[in-house]
């Protein structure tokens, strides 16, 4: 068609424009799956990031199946903008929704925790009472926090009067940990950061903590008056050797000090000082603010009903799962997403992001009557944030292999403007997508 | 990375913007191209002089871009690290000025009508 024969016309361009509109509003989505029918009955424990994004993909897989979602919460928090709130960079209300707004409709959602967990009955009992019967259990409670395993503490410490922080435990905690440390800054002092001794999640957390921390008293003029102490159970600041060794490097150019196998035993409010337990002694040391993480423990409910690894992490409970598969071990019926899985790595959103096709296929494959195929590989990222405007955006499989999402272009192990970036304002929009089970 | 396809950027881009005004912007920046499109067909030619002046105001639409990438984040320039940071800028750049460029010439077209010599 020759150029000038083209005739332009308003009305012309509209009808284009409409075609090209409903092109993109229809786009690929024809390109999905087909349903498939089952009366299956599915209970799905926890309604956190991975129990409400696994609810939309079933409910979207599946017709005439019968989803329960299980969750005593009324909150949805999002956890990766912890960080930023007790950087005094987000208010508490950026963590916050409303954990109903996340699930489909046309599931059953009960708002009460399960009391009791019989994996050989198939059933659930809640703490209401309700007894439910399942087909296929999905397990994705997430962790909770042991926050008197640390003698001498209570959350209500937390705040800038005491100099005392807990960022793990909630929004609004994070907040007052932000007021701690935003004093601790202005202030000077010692200032103790560090993790517990069991697996946690998101393991990057409590460096990123330290680092912010440590850039606020730097633009506030007054990193000369703070000294930044930081204690680690084990032998590394970080699971991944390569990850470690570029931590290690920052903290040493930044004069952060760093003491390994050091757990934290307990803190006394009143004299400001916290005792460790070193490999040959107790260490005490006096401190101006100090941010508590506790140790991390499966739910009851869970360690009670028989889930759990019987030789591995056995304080813990971790659920026993194919590290692959994310089937459970011992009851075929039984799924795993996210912390509560008993696999050696990646109690993180980005770990749930992939968890979730893979229980996803083999569920659904299942009930079609086929064997699932897709497979986990460990893979797990993290912003390590290590300033206000930088980051490393480092991503890592069960081989503790670097897996670079675009290799040649973001370097893992580089303090870089865009992994900030990707942190601050595109992983909240991510995560949302990803709980209505579209990414 | 392996399902990074379309329909998650969409759906990421509506959960960052609010799915009204994620589609909005599109639809606005859709009409523009159309408009764009629809005054090269009218008018059979580019004018020279227009063109002109939309180049003209190219920088002013980069930094207007520069600018709002700025607005939404804590950082700033001190926090560019390696080289894809730069990439990355010059891209939110390249794009602010190619899209205020081609406003300013639709915006003149369509203001201005087809003109003979123009």
């Amino acid at each position: 068609m020759e150029f000038d024969k083209l005739t332009a016309s308003r009305r012309g361009f509209l009808g284009l424009a409409g075609a090209g509109g409903a092109a993109l509003v229809l786009g690929p989505g024809s390109a999905q799956a087909a349903r498939v029918r089952t009366s299956a009955r599915i209970l799905i424990l926890g309604a956190g990031a991975g129990g409400a994004a696994i609810a939309n993909r079933l409910s979207e897989r599946l017709e005439g199946a019968q989803i329960t979602v299980l969750d005593g919460k009324q909150e949805h928090w999002y956890q990766p903008g912890f960080t930023l709130i007790a950087a005094g960079l987000r208010p508490a209300s950026y963590a916050v929704s409303s954990i109903t707004q996340w699930l489909p409709r046309d599931i059953t959602f009960i708002n009460e925790y399960a009391a009791e967990l019989d994996p050989e009955a198939n059933r659930v009992t809640t703490t209401g009472g309700q007894q439910i019967e399942y087909d296929y259990l999905i397990v994705s409670t997430g962790v909770v926090l042991d926050w008197d395993a640390i003698e001498g503490f209570d959350l209500g410490m937390v705040g800038p009067e005491t100099g005392i922080g807990a960022q793990y435990a909630g929004p609004d905690y994070a907040a007052r940990t932000w007021a701690a440390i935003d004093r601790f800054t202005n202030e000077g002092g010692v200032g103790l950061f560090g993790r517990p001794e069991t697996e946690m999640k998101c393991a990057g957390a409590p460096v990123k903590i330290t680092f912010l921390a440590e850039d606020i008293a730097t633009t506030k003029g007054n990193r000369g008056k703070c000294d930044f102490i930081y204690t680690t159970p084990g032998g590394a600041l970080f699971g991944v050797p390569v990850i470690h060794h570029r931590v290690r490097q920052i903290m040493d150019e930044r004069n952060i000090t760093y003491n390994y196998r050091w757990t934290l035993k307990s803190i006394d409010a009143q004299a400001r000082t916290a005792t460790f337990d070193t490999p040959e002694f107790e260490e005490t040391l006096e401190w101006d603010f100090i941010n508590v993480i506790a140790p991390q423990r499966a739910p009851q409910v869970i360690r009670d009903s028989g889930l759990s690894w019987a030789d591995r992490w056995t304080d813990e409970g971790w659920i026993e799962v194919d590290m692959q598969t994310l089937r459970h071990a011992r009851y075929p019926n039984v799924f795993g997403i996210g912390d509560i899985n008993g696999v050696p790595k990646g109690k993180t959103a980005a770990s749930v992001k992939w968890h979730l096709p893979v229980v996803e296929d083999h569920l659904v494959s299942e009930i079609a009557g086929r064997e699932g195929t897709r497979l986990f590989d460990g893979y797990t990222s993290c912003p390590l944030i290590t300033r206000i405007g930088r980051a490393m955006l480092v991503e890592f499989d069960y081989k503790d292999n670097l897996v670079p999402s675009f290799p040649g272009l973001i370097a893992p192990l580089e303090e870089l403007w865009i992994s900030w970036l990707m942190k601050e304002v595109a992983l909240k929009a991510t995560y949302n997508a990803m709980l209505r089970g579209r990414a | 990375m392996e399902e990074f396809s379309l329909t998650t950027l969409l759906a990421v881009f509506e959960e960052m913007f609010g799915r009204g005004l994620f589609w909005a912007m599109v639809l606005v920046a859709v009409v523009i191209t159309l408009g764009y499109v629809y005054v090269l067909i009218r008018d059979r030619s580019m004018s020279m002089r227009k063109f002109l002046l939309a180049q003209l105001s190219m920088p002013v639409g980069g930094a207007a871009a520069v600018w709002f990438v700025m607005l939404i984040t804590n950082s700033g320039f001190a926090d560019l690290g390696g080289p894809v940071d730069w990439i990355v800028l010059l891209g939110v750049f390249v794009a602010g000025a190619v899209g205020f460029a081609i406003l300013v010439y639709v915006v003149q077209s369509l203001l201005r009508g087809k003109q003979a010599g123009a």
